[in-house]
């Protein structure tokens, strides 16, 4: 990822937009931040590495004014989600587009380092070294990163203005894509409902999936929150709080770009594009269709054919 | 009274107003024996049925749910049905991967005239259902 790059494109950039979403210094050297900024002066302050795991585009939505923003491969797809649904104008967005090979999750270093306070964090080569007060730790970037970066598609953004890289080539199978579904698949009836009480079970309902998700878009009409029609109640249970995540996903069937805020965000660790990609993969089996890879698509479940190739009629026994 | 086990399981419908439930109003008038398992709702078309309300259902303590429309290219609305399709067969296909049984959900097109039609379907699903018996719900033990 090229820092100088990006610093020199959004400089050029600063004059025709109202503010400039990138990534800034979080509150230690192993967090990156969202930063904000509407001063040429600033641009010195923002970072550009492998800790800038978030994605930015959802900011996009809540901005009024012309915005740059800077884009990984798997964020320009919630980009061409938010176009083609008519949610953020082209003409008011000036893309960064980053070329990028895989981000670190904060999440998981911490877990390898044992939550201790991070005094340092540096990239050698293909590792991330960890200075904690017990000591140094190197951890290979294919083992802290995010699991959409390990079987990543689109390592080059889809749609972009400016491009601060040389592009880059998948190098992952296109089959691994949705392995982790499969496995779950292939288990029985029984441990599947296990797996998700267990899961879901542990949900503290903070919502912090939701409001981290760019494609959450109902913002304060949320039927998780309306008490008419009452969709769900405060009680604290494992079927109420399935309800809220089968709420996320069914409302994102088709729509969901895969690019994994809802588990960066969620504070217990539960797998939730889990559910999102099942759909996807279903909806990729039944109409072919791959969700924020072309501006001009329509979401498959706000269209149909007369005649659905792959539909075929359920018989009762 | 059921006639396919002893004890009445909960069964919810959502029938759109112009065919499905006018085929459920035939075979009433026909008098075809049916088993009383089912709740019906009525909505004005099956592209009104949100999957999640199938979801909401099934959470809430029914044991199955079935969804009628219209035949593909006789939806009142014209093509409220083809939408209906793709999101139910979506649901249809997600809901074992959350560990509900498949069997529990079925959606078909009947039209008003065929009373027929409904109670075989009808009788069909209920037996389904009581073959797989009630569903068990999550182990509330487990929330805090």
């Amino acid at each position: 990822m090229n820092a100088k790059k990006m610093k020199e494109a959004l400089r050029e950039a600063l004059p025709s937009v109202d503010v400039v979403i990138a990534y800034g210094p979080g509150f230690d050297p192993l967090h990156a931040e969202p930063c904000f900024i509407k001063d040429a002066g600033r641009v010195d302050d923002l970072i550009l590495n492998p800790l800038c795991e978030h994605n930015l585009a959802g900011y996009l939505t809540s901005q009024k004014g012309r915005t740059a923003v800077v884009v990984k491969g798997c964020d320009s797809r919630t980009v061409v989600q938010l176009l083609q649904e008519g949610l953020v104008e082209r003409e008011k967005v000036h893309l960064i587009g980053v070329p990028c090979r895989g981000v670190v999750s904060a999440k998981k270093v911490m877990a390898a380092i044992g939550h201790e306070k991070v005094l340092s964090a540096v990239f050698e080569a293909d590792s991330l070294v960890v200075t904690t007060g017990s000591g140094e730790k190197r951890l290979p970037l294919m083992e802290v990163c995010p699991d959409k970066c390990r079987s990543c598609q689109y390592p080059t953004p889809l749609i972009y203005d400016v491009l601060v890289d040389e592009p880059l080539a998948a190098d992952k199978p296109p089959e691994s894509v949705y392995e982790d579904v499969e496995v779950l698949e292939a288990a029985s009836l029984e441990e599947r409902k296990a797996y998700w009480e267990k899961e879901t079970g542990r949900c503290i309902r903070c919502y912090a999936c939701r409001n981290a998700c760019p494609l959450c878009v109902c913002q304060d009409s949320c039927i998780a929150e309306t008490r008419d029609p009452h969709w769900m109640s405060q009680k604290s249970t494992v079927s109420e709080k399935m309800m809220f995540h089968l709420i996320h996903a069914l409302h994102l069937a088709g729509r969901c770009t895969e690019c994994g805020e809802c588990e960066r965000a969620c504070p217990m660790g539960i797998p939730l594009a889990k559910l999102k990609r099942k759909i996807n993969k279903d909806l990729k089996d039944l109409f072919g269709y791959v969700p924020g890879t072309s501006p001009e698509d329509r979401p498959p479940l706000s269209t149909f054919r007369v005649d659905e190739e792959r539909i075929e009629e359920h018989k009762l026994p | 009274m059921p006639d396919v086990g002893e004890r009445e399981l909960r069964i919810v419908g959502f029938l759109c107003n112009w065919c499905s439930y006018g085929g459920a109003d035939t075979a009433g008038v026909g008098r075809f024996k049916q088993p009383t398992d089912l709740r019906i709702i009525r909505v004005p078309c099956s592209g009104r049925v949100d999957p999640l309300f199938v979801v909401k259902a099934l959470l809430s303590g029914a044991d199955g749910v079935l969804v009628s429309g219209c035949h593909p290219r006789d939806c009142h609305y014209s093509d409220g049905n083809f939408y209906a399709r793709r999101r139910l067969e979506m649901l249809k296909r997600f809901l074992p991967f959350i560990g509900l049984d498949e069997r529990r959900f079925h959606y078909t097109w009947i039209s008003a005239s065929e009373g027929q039609r409904w109670q075989q379907t009808v009788t069909a699903f209920t037996r389904q259902i009581h073959e797989l018996g009630p569903l068990a719900r999550a182990e509330e033990a487990l929330s805090l």
